[in-house]
């Protein structure tokens, strides 16, 4: 395999793509590779594995950004690249920086997924098929997938930084139906990190099983309940709560373009002393790890929540260059297709000192989510929504009948303010963020959490 | 014949040459262009070109699947030999098989010229001019998040063993912007898009006025009492949930028991206001194309009329499985993925209702102009949703003052049910895939807020 990008043919093209002026400038080159598997009615199905590579070149003048970006690796595919870049500006050359090679560690994978035969990886989507089966003849459908990725990139820059990175993220999924006469209810688990085949060594069966368990509990749902309460939220992908309602309004570009409810709030109280929170790009092995960002910046830990009190925004480089900060690491793009932006990483509410029975057991009446399906937020005016795919009702401070068709509704100023508990059980779950049109790996985490009340919006009438 | 039909054949020899039994190859070259601006200045110009070739493989009634970018011989001949390879690891099933050719007729028109004439600067302005008409609107418009342009023109090939063959163009673009107005100690914002086969097709001001307008009229918005009551869905709204109805007329998820609308053909599933099919080759169609992601010719299908459902969608496998014919509803989204049953242009049929005639009828009610979060509000095995949603109270069958923060909720059957009426002038919308649909009245939805 030949190297993605040879330090020579960097300089050229950083030189031609700074042809017509520009302050700054960078080519990104990537090699893509990935397998998928399926099953779907006990049938293997949707074996696919993809190979691709490209460039991407950038050119920064002024506050544009000229890109543009081809598939394939030759010099002479980089070099339109660049050209096309350059076209649009209209100043006088200019030199990028000499390149200087620095060496990034990319997170260590074990035992590589590539080397491991497809047949195994169908045999444990079987035995995922079988064990979530297993779990009770209500079980009328389960599909599970397999999907190994594996991105080699190197960039350089007109500052001179020549640098590379080499990941591997390895992720299963479960998804079931269960049936019980009328009714039909789903569960889904996951599981998935930046590591290699050594992530489904333990157990990987167990998610199939937690899907199936999840649906079989739905079978009893009632609907669930409609108007604002206290909610307790789950621990692990409980997370995307935070995510969703601060991670996503402290990412720079919407600070800068006025768009977000966080903006003039740096060093301002927005919560109760006890929330500590986190995006963290460098805790090993975690799904939205990488060793740097797609910009070359090595990934860091940023306190972002201190004691209630707001510490930090998330900056890519341009951001950063605008604020006269320092980058944090989170310029992220899906691929060499696209440009970076301000992402998250790994985000997090640090652990507390409360236990999720202790939570409950003070709440009379009251909904506990224990996962979701996901959310989303508009970071300008705060209002976020998140669909809940496990629910139950809290009632005289315990966990009583399950529910079905719940969504949390709120803004989050108010929500995160509203957090008035948080739980020491804390652990890590991987979800895909969407934005800008690019869906990237992301980690979410927190202990049990409770909101004083927040608006659930059911079914039940 | 084309280059691209030339890597397709090549392609297909190289797979059947590695030992599959019969094999498929779809290729595509896209090139595209976006503006992003933001504050009366160009963010980011971007021009791209993507080129890539799916193989698929059968070995007997087992298929798979390879894709990647390397279009020389060598390139193509080792993704034949991974897609060959990988129908090795895939279990039997006994209506896995190739499409076989069928007559293709020509659908001119899919192209515009105006997406390879205009000059980077004539994009930039059209952007410009979405943002500055939003801007210059209100002085409580206080700001664009972003506007933007972008457009793509593609060329498709494909061929197969059995003697499929085809090639086409097309071309299509949008714009769109989200406006932020602030009032009353808060913020706003408001989407406004256009779509359109090129630039020349769009209506920059139309776009901002709509961005503008949306995020102004939502200034002061409180939260509404939960109830139930007549609810007025915007187009974009009724876009979504019918894109939700779409996706439960696929075969597969029809015939996995994946969709609340297993089990139910000729059946009553709507009211008789709801009327609904699918048509890969309406002029107008964004989706549009002469054959579908297999090589099989797109075509018109009725899938809701007179309330009652009067067909899914096939794509090879799933009439296969079934004993009838392709719909021709074989979509994907690049080459990169396996073809698989999904709609192309899903219509709603008007109504003769003008919006304020719905509003009129709604007498009581709520006006959604907006969504969030149905991808995680929505389960699509079931049907039962609850989403987040903002737009106007409706007081005397008059738009009244603004609301957010509220969720609706439901079942995707039920509410099909209980539409009332359909507006007269409809809009393509591109939430739910690519939809056309005027506004639609439901007679009674949960709403819940306060």
């Amino acid at each position: 395999m030949t190297p993605l990008l040879d330090q020579e043919v960097a300089s050229r093209v950083l030189s031609r793509a700074l042809a017509n002026g520009g302050r700054f400038a960078e080519v990104f080159a990537e090699r893509r590779r990935g397998q998928v598997l399926a099953i779907d009615e006990q049938r293997i199905e949707s074996v696919q594995t993809g190979a691709e590579e490209g460039a991407g070149v950038r050119v920064v003048e002024g506050g544009t950004t000229y890109f543009a970006h081809v598939d394939g690796l030759d010099p002479a595919d980089l070099e339109r690249a660049a050209d096309e870049a350059a076209a649009a500006l209209k100043g006088d050359r200019r030199e990028p920086q000499p390149l200087q090679a620095r060496e990034t560690t990319p997170l260590p994978i074990a035992h590589r997924p590539e080397e491991v035969p497809a047949a195994r990886k169908a045999e444990m989507l079987r035995e995922l098929d079988e064990r979530g089966r297993a779990k009770g003849s209500e079980i009328a459908q389960l599909t599970a997938s397999y999907a190994e990725a594996r991105r080699e990139v190197a960039l350089a820059n007109s500052d001179g930084l020549f640098t590379g990175d080499d990941r591997t993220r390895v992720r299963i999924g479960a998804q079931v139906v269960a049936r019980r006469d009328g009714s039909v209810e789903t569960g889904a688990e996951t599981l998935g990190a930046h590591r290699g085949y050594e992530l489904l060594e333990d157990d990987p069966a167990q998610i199939a099983e937690q899907a199936a368990a999840k649906a079989l509990t739905l079978l009893d749902a009632v609907p669930a309940p409609s108007g604002s309460m206290p909610v307790v939220v789950g621990g692990g992908f409980g997370g995307v709560l935070f995510h969703e309602m601060t991670g996503h309004g402290l990412e720079a570009d919407h600070i800068q373009k006025g768009a977000s409810v966080y903006l003039h709030k740096l060093g301002e109280r927005v919560a109760e002393p006890l929330l500590n929170a986190y995006d963290d790009g460098r805790l090993p092995g975690e799904w939205g790890s990488d060793g740097i960002d797609d910009e070359g910046q090595p990934t860091q830990k940023t306190l972002v929540i201190e004691e209630g009190r707001i510490t930090s925004y998330l900056y890519d480089h341009l951001t950063a260059e605008r604020a006269g900060v320092s980058s944090t690491g989170n310029g992220r793009r899906e691929s060499f297709r696209h440009l970076p932006i301000p992402r998250m990483t790994n985000t997090y509410i640090a652990p507390g000192e409360a236990t999720p029975e202790e939570m409950i057991a003070e709440v009379a009446r009251g909904f506990y989510a224990v996962s979701f399906g996901g959310g989303q937020v508009d970071p300008a005016t705060g209002d976020f929504v998140f669909g809940v795919n496990e629910g139950y009702l809290i009632e005289g401070g315990k966990v009583t009948k399950p529910c079905r068709g719940a969504t949390l509704i709120g803004n989050c100023l108010d929500a995160l303010a509203a957090i008035d508990a948080v739980g020491d059980d804390f652990f890590m779950k991987t979800g895909m963020c969407g934005k800008g049109g690019q869906k990237i790996p992301v980690g979410t985490g927190q202990g049990h959490v409770r909101l004083r009340a927040l608006t659930v919006g059911g079914t039940e009438r | 014949m084309s280059e691209l039909s030339a890597v397709a054949h090549c392609a297909v020899e190289a797979a059947t040459g590695a030992g599959a039994s019969d094999a498929e190859a779809y290729v595509s070259r896209e090139s595209g262009r976006e503006v992003r601006v933001h504050g009366g200045e160009v963010e980011s110009l971007t021009a791209a070109v993507q080129t890539g070739v799916g193989i698929r493989a059968w070995s007997g009634h087992r298929v798979g699947y390879a894709y990647g970018t390397d279009l020389s011989e060598a390139g193509v001949t080792e993704i034949a030999a991974r897609a060959a390879e990988a129908a090795e690891v895939a279990d039997e099933d006994e209506f896995a098989a190739p499409p076989q050719p069928a007559e293709i007729e020509a659908l001119p028109g899919l192209g515009d010229p105006s997406v390879a004439e205009w000059e980077a600067s004539q994009l930039a302005e059209l952007a410009l001019t979405v943002e500055r008409t939003a801007l210059d609107s209100d002085p409580r418009l206080v700001g664009v998040e972003q506007a933007v342009y972008a457009d793509a023109a593609e060329q498709v090939a494909i061929a197969s063993s059995t003697g499929v063959a085809g090639e086409h163009e097309t071309s299509t673009c949008y714009a769109y912007l989200q406006a932020l107005a602030e009032g009353e100690g808060a913020r706003e914002t408001g989407l406004g898009f256009g779509l359109a086969r090129g630039p020349r097709g769009l209506d920059p001001e139309a776009i901002g006025a709509e961005g503008a307008e949306r995020a102004l009229e939502m200034i002061g918005a409180g939260k509404p009492e939960s109830r139930s009551c007549p609810v007025v869905l915007d187009a974009t709204v009724a876009a979504s949930f019918v894109g939700l109805v779409g996706g439960g007329l696929g075969a597969k998820a029809v015939q996995r028991g994946r969709s609340p609308l297993a089990g139910r053909l000729d059946e009553e599933v709507a009211s008789a206001a709801f009327a609904l099919h699918d048509d890969g080759r309406e002029p107008s169609g964004p989706a549009s194309a002469p054959f579908d992601g297999e090589g099989v010719p797109r075509r018109r299908t009725a899938l809701i009329e007179g309330g009652r459902l009067r067909s899914y969608l096939y794509d090879t496998y799933t009439a296969n499985r079934e004993g009838v014919h392709s719909t021709g509803a074989a979509s994907r989204g690049s080459y990169r993925a396996l073809p698989s049953v999904s709609t192309s242009n899903l219509v709603v049929a008007p109504g003769s209702h003008s919006f304020e005639e719905l509003l009129a009828e709604a007498g009581e009610g709520v006006f959604v102009n907006d969504v969030a979060g149905l991808h995680s509000g929505v389960n699509p095995v079931t049907g039962v949703f609850s989403v987040g949603a903002s737009g106007r109270m409706i007081r005397g069958g008059q738009l009244a003052e603004p609301v957010r923060e509220f969720t609706i909720a439901g079942e995707l059957v039920a509410m099909l049910s209980a539409v009332s009426a359909a507006g007269a002038e409809p809009r393509w919308v591109p939430f739910g895939g690519s939809v056309s649909t005027p506004p639609l009245l439901i007679a009674g939805m949960a709403i819940s807020g306060s």
